[in-house]
């Protein structure tokens, strides 16, 4: 009982639970949304442009986007937030003042494009190579015929995807904290953190992760439902005879039998 | 016929262009899968292309509005040779119909149709979506208008593909296998369909393994093999007096 009674202290003391919690819907919860929205709009602008790189006929833009890939998706996520939070520093400094918060944000950035890039290629590539060809034989350009036939199948294919790597910024924002945020600007992984410190129990923390599981839980449960739906999402249709269509035609051509 | 006339605000017929093929080659990387091949195609007329899979027929249309660029060789349209025009004006001018249709999956029939006059030719939107609706009419479809291409049959779609083509009111048709994936019911609707466009002046060149539809419509006939132009004449001479021993092969396997 003594050590159910230790585990249950150092876990779910609800009082240090409630000590934080405003803190952590305040500002934890807040940063958290902000630094993981930021990065993944900023990932998937700059996602789509690295996918359209790599599959235009381009050899250049392909390798620059080839490299890119591999560099950010090579690296670990906390070595880059590190080398661009503090690398970047002075840059930043003049544009956006001492904080190196927009700095975490343009990391995790750099690193969610890469795999967004991968995702919307993937998606764009699935797409029926007769799809590209009919806008071509229709006399759209290659980019017209990109732009409004084939990115947009392609990226309702990989929406599922999106939302998972939405769920994998959600998470990878607690790194942001080793940049050394101001307190009105730390996320839900520190507050838990500074605040498990303090009182020497881990309870906080408990807490700052059963709000990163409200997050990404129902994010991954509806990842799934999309993804059935894209996947059977057909309305069921009455079975119609063949024969009927045949009506269809006009007495000038169905005057013409074979 | 004239039933049709009075309710259809649609040109009743086309002012074909002639099409030459001047000593055409095409070529897959070192592969070459055309070889020399010449072809005069009357305004108006109607050329239909046979032979075994991997002949090159496909290949030939893709050289026409260049699809794929010629290896070597020309193509005349109107006397003009195609490899001097922006390929997408060229491409304005030649509508093409696929074997898996390739209609736009997630737009309306309407807006399959809509879509190249709008975004190509620069009509307004309204104008697009008119004549989309007199095209869509004139394959028999007004009513399924706003059905997706899910929602349509095979025939349905490549009825579709058709007036998706003919809304750029183009001065060549080329068709590549139209009704190779069509179930067996649906494959006249899709053949009187071109037949009228012959009838009405329309050019036209149809890769087609539907021999009794290049007997009948057919001005020419062309058999191609390996590549090449093996024999060439009016679809009667070709069906019932076939010179070459490959040939006489091909068609006692099909007929």
């Amino acid at each position: 009982m003594d050590f159910l009674h230790t585990l249950a202290r150092t876990f779910l003391d609800f009082d240090a639970m409630g000590i934080v919690l405003p803190h952590l819907l305040k500002t934890g919860l807040a940063n958290t949304l902000i630094i993981s929205l930021w990065a993944t709009v900023l990932g998937t602008i700059l996602g789509l442009l690295l996918a359209i790189m790599g599959i235009s006929p381009s050899r250049w833009f392909k390798t620059w986007a080839r490299v890119y890939t591999d560099l950010f998706r090579g690296l670990p996520a906390i070595l880059t937030i590190l080398l661009v939070g503090q690398g970047f520093a002075s840059v930043s400094q003049d544009m956006f003042g001492p904080s190196p918060y927009p700095l975490g944000i343009l990391a995790l950035s750099l690193i969610s494009s890469a795999y967004m890039g991968e995702i919307f290629r993937s998606g764009i590539q699935s797409v029926e190579k007769g799809q590209l060809e009919a806008c071509r034989a229709l006399g759209m350009s290659y980019g017209r015929s990109m732009r409004l036939v084939v990115i947009p199948q392609g990226i309702r294919r990989v929406l599922p995807a999106m939302v998972n790597q939405f769920i994998s910024n959600v998470k990878d924002s607690s790194l942001v904290y080793f940049l050394g945020l101001m307190v009105s600007e730390r996320e839900l992984f520190r507050v838990g953190q500074d605040a498990a410190v303090l009182t020497g129990n881990l309870s906080p923390l408990v807490l700052a992760g059963l709000f990163y599981l409200l997050i990404t839980v129902p994010l991954t449960h509806m990842v799934n439902y999309i993804d059935h739906r894209l996947r059977t999402g057909r309305r069921p249709s009455a079975p119609t005879s063949g024969l009927d269509e045949l009506d269809e035609l006009t007495p000038r051509t169905a005057s013409d039998k074979p | 016929m004239t039933t049709m006339q009075a309710t259809q605000p649609v040109e009743d017929t086309f002012t074909g262009a002639s099409l030459e093929l001047k000593d055409l080659s095409m070529a897959y990387g070192d592969f070459k899968v055309v070889r020399h091949m010449s072809l005069a195609v009357a305004p108006g007329t109607t050329t239909c292309i046979i032979g075994p899979s991997g002949s090159g027929k496909s290949t030939v249309l893709r050289g026409i509005n260049r699809l794929h660029e010629p290896a070597s060789g020309d193509v005349l349209l109107d006397g003009k040779s195609v490899l001097t025009l922006k390929p997408d004006l060229l491409r304005m001018r030649i509508g093409m119909v696929f074997q898996h249709f390739n209609l736009f999956p997630d737009h309306t029939a309407l807006d399959n149709v809509a879509l190249a006059p709008w975004k190509v030719k620069g009509l307004s939107k309204h104008d697009a979506r008119s004549i989309a609706r007199e095209c869509l009419a004139e394959v028999g479809l007004a009513e399924r208008s706003e059905h997706r291409p899910h929602d349509l049959s095979g025939g349905q779609q490549q009825r579709v593909a058709i007036a998706r083509a003919l809304a750029m009111n183009p001065a060549v048709m080329l068709f590549d296998e139209a009704t190779s994936a069509l179930d067996p019911e649906l494959v006249n609707g899709v053949l009187n369909l071109m037949a009228d466009l012959c009838r009405r002046g329309m050019t036209m060149v149809v890769v087609t393994h539907e021999m009794g539809f290049a007997r009948r419509v057919a001005d020419q006939v062309v058999f191609m093999d390996e590549g090449e132009v093996v024999e060439a004449g009016p679809p009667a001479q070709m069906f019932d007096a076939p010179q070459s021993p490959r040939l006489q092969r091909f068609l006692s396997e099909v007929l």
